[in-house]
């Protein structure tokens, strides 16, 4: 062997553990700091991962963009939405009265909220785009109370990671990270447009999301779990989305 | 993306202005180095995922706007006649074509970060090794009217390249390749980080300069077209070149020459 190409054989080698190492350390940080996303697995992983990692550090604390009153699309799309359960009907039947928002997991007190009681918090508006993950868009001022605000009062764990969130439609869920879930524009949605939430738009109560597309922005919200770990929750890939070859993470 | 290439042959400076003398017979010469050439066949691979994947998602919605929004209830810019993936768009089809969107949004994403990440990795060397001044850039002479219609009409007429054109690019590629890689490339980068809203929620400028995320998705699609166009041109003309000769160079690195050629020209 030549000197020279022991020389490159060497700084090869070199090369190859500095960038194995490096990966290591990259993701022990990831992991440290909450840039992992709950479907890193198979072979999508690296550019979600890369994604979610790189968006997150963005990101974190900054806001959706809002428009004018006169930028508001009329009328909004609605998109299309399973045909209602039984209990759906029922409760839609008695004006939503009975509708409820359970909060449980990783939470000092556990709660359960009415309609009228979301509406007695101070109430926020917003308006922001809902851009669809197929491509078309609206602008619409929604009206509601912050997530956080609800956080606030049932008091969050310090230990809590995740906030998953579900529809009274089956097998319909989503979970975002606390960045997402203390974020000034998530919002319990209950008002559009200067009027109540139409059942077209996930009324009576919608998760608003607006720096994710539209899907994570879940219709007919019925209950909230405050977790450390998604793994027990469905397959264990974060949401309802992932099972369904979807991305979790939906900034993009 | 699209593929790109570099010259690695540094002593020849143009096609049109050089052509080596004295070249000893049944030479190898050196064409395109490992970098160019890896590179190359990472964003070929790229951009056909990232091509496959962004039909499929066009499917989902082929209709087009301007400004801000745009939906099923708003006025297009043009819609495709074609059908759509989703049962609700007013496509003129009485089916609808199976969702392919969840593999297509993470094969696009994904493909997108190979190629950028390598894409970067290429110009950070094409600058630091002189290859975009040496192999690129088009010599002063060259950009003349008279040697710039000269190259045209020799193009419209289908004229065999030069044997001095498999060591080195002529000033018509060296103007698509750059305009390629420093212009579409990262316009078509802009345009597709223009409709993520979180991205934006960071760096509103990047949509609002473009007059809106459903503006930037109409150019996405029209530098995307842009970038096919690029592609079936490129192929196209190494196939005119000589497929086996052209690929040869690009995949082994290797240009050959034999005697009969250099007997000729000298």
């Amino acid at each position: 062997m030549s000197d020279i190409s022991r020389r490159k054989l060497i700084t090869t080698g070199l090369a190859a553990t500095a960038g194995v190492a490096g990966l290591g350390l990259a993701a022990r940080l990831a992991q440290k700091y909450g840039l992992i996303p709950p479907d890193h697995g198979g072979i999508y992983g690296l550019g979600e991962t890369l994604t979610y990692a790189s968006q997150r550090l963005l990101t974190r604390h900054s806001l959706a963009r809002e428009f004018s009153r006169s930028q508001i699309s009329k009328p909004p799309f609605a998109n299309e939405v399973e045909p209602p359960t039984d209990e759906f009907k029922r409760l839609q039947a008695g004006r939503f009265a009975d509708w409820r928002l359970s909060v449980n997991g990783m939470v000092a007190r556990p709660a359960s909220f009415s309609l009228d009681q979301l509406k007695s918090y101070p109430s926020h508006t917003q308006i922001t785009m809902l851009q669809c993950e197929e491509g078309w868009s609206y602008i619409a001022e929604w009206v509601g109370v912050p997530l956080s605000h609800v956080l606030d009062v049932v008091g969050v764990l310090p230990q809590a990671r995740y906030v998953a969130y579900f529809s009274i439609e089956p097998d319909t869920w989503e979970s975002i990270d606390m960045a997402d879930a203390l974020h000034p524009q998530t919002f319990l949605t209950y008002g559009m447009n200067g009027d109540e939430l139409p059942v077209g738009h996930g009324g009576p109560l919608r998760l608003r999301l607006p720096r994710q597309v539209g899907y994570k922005s879940v219709k007919f919200l019925t209950r909230l779990t405050v977790t450390d770990s998604l793994k027990g929750f469905g397959k264990g890939l974060g949401s309802a989305a992932p099972e369904a070859g979807y991305a979790w993470y939906a900034g993009i | 993306m699209v593929p790109f290439r570099v010259g690695d042959s540094a002593c020849i400076p143009s096609a049109a202005s050089a052509v080596p003398t004295a070249v000893p017979s049944k030479t190898v010469v050196s064409r395109h180095s490992a970098l160019v050439r890896v590179t190359h066949w990472i964003t070929a691979l790229c951009f056909l995922a990232l091509l496959v994947s962004g039909v499929e998602l066009v499917i989902s919605h082929p209709r087009f706007y301007w400004g801000e929004t745009g939906n099923d209830l708003t006025p297009t810019l043009f819609k495709l006649p074609i059908p759509a993936s989703r049962n609700l768009v007013p496509t003129g089809y009485k089916y609808v074509l199976p969702d392919q969107n969840g593999w297509s949004r993470y094969l696009h994403f994904q493909a997108a970060w190979v190629a950028i990440l390598t894409g970067l990795l290429y110009v950070i060397f094409g600058f630091l090794t002189g290859h975009f001044r040496k192999n690129l850039l088009p010599g002063g002479p060259d950009l003349s009217w008279r040697a710039l219609t000269k190259a045209m009409a020799g193009h419209l007429r289908f004229e065999r390249p030069s044997e001095a054109e498999a060591w080195s690019y002529n000033v018509l590629q060296r103007l698509a390749y750059l305009f390629v890689i420093f212009i579409l490339f990262p316009f078509v980068i802009w345009t597709g980080l223009a409709m993520s809203p979180a991205f934006v929620s960071a760096f509103p400028a990047t949509v609002n300069l473009l007059g809106g995320q459903q503006s930037a998705r109409t150019l996405h699609f029209f530098v995307s077209l842009a970038l096919v166009l690029f592609l079936v041109v490129h192929v196209g003309m190494v196939w005119f070149a000589g497929f086996r000769s052209r690929m040869r160079a690009m995949i082994t690195g290797r240009a050959a020459t034999t005697a009969a050629t250099t007997m000729e020209r000298t």
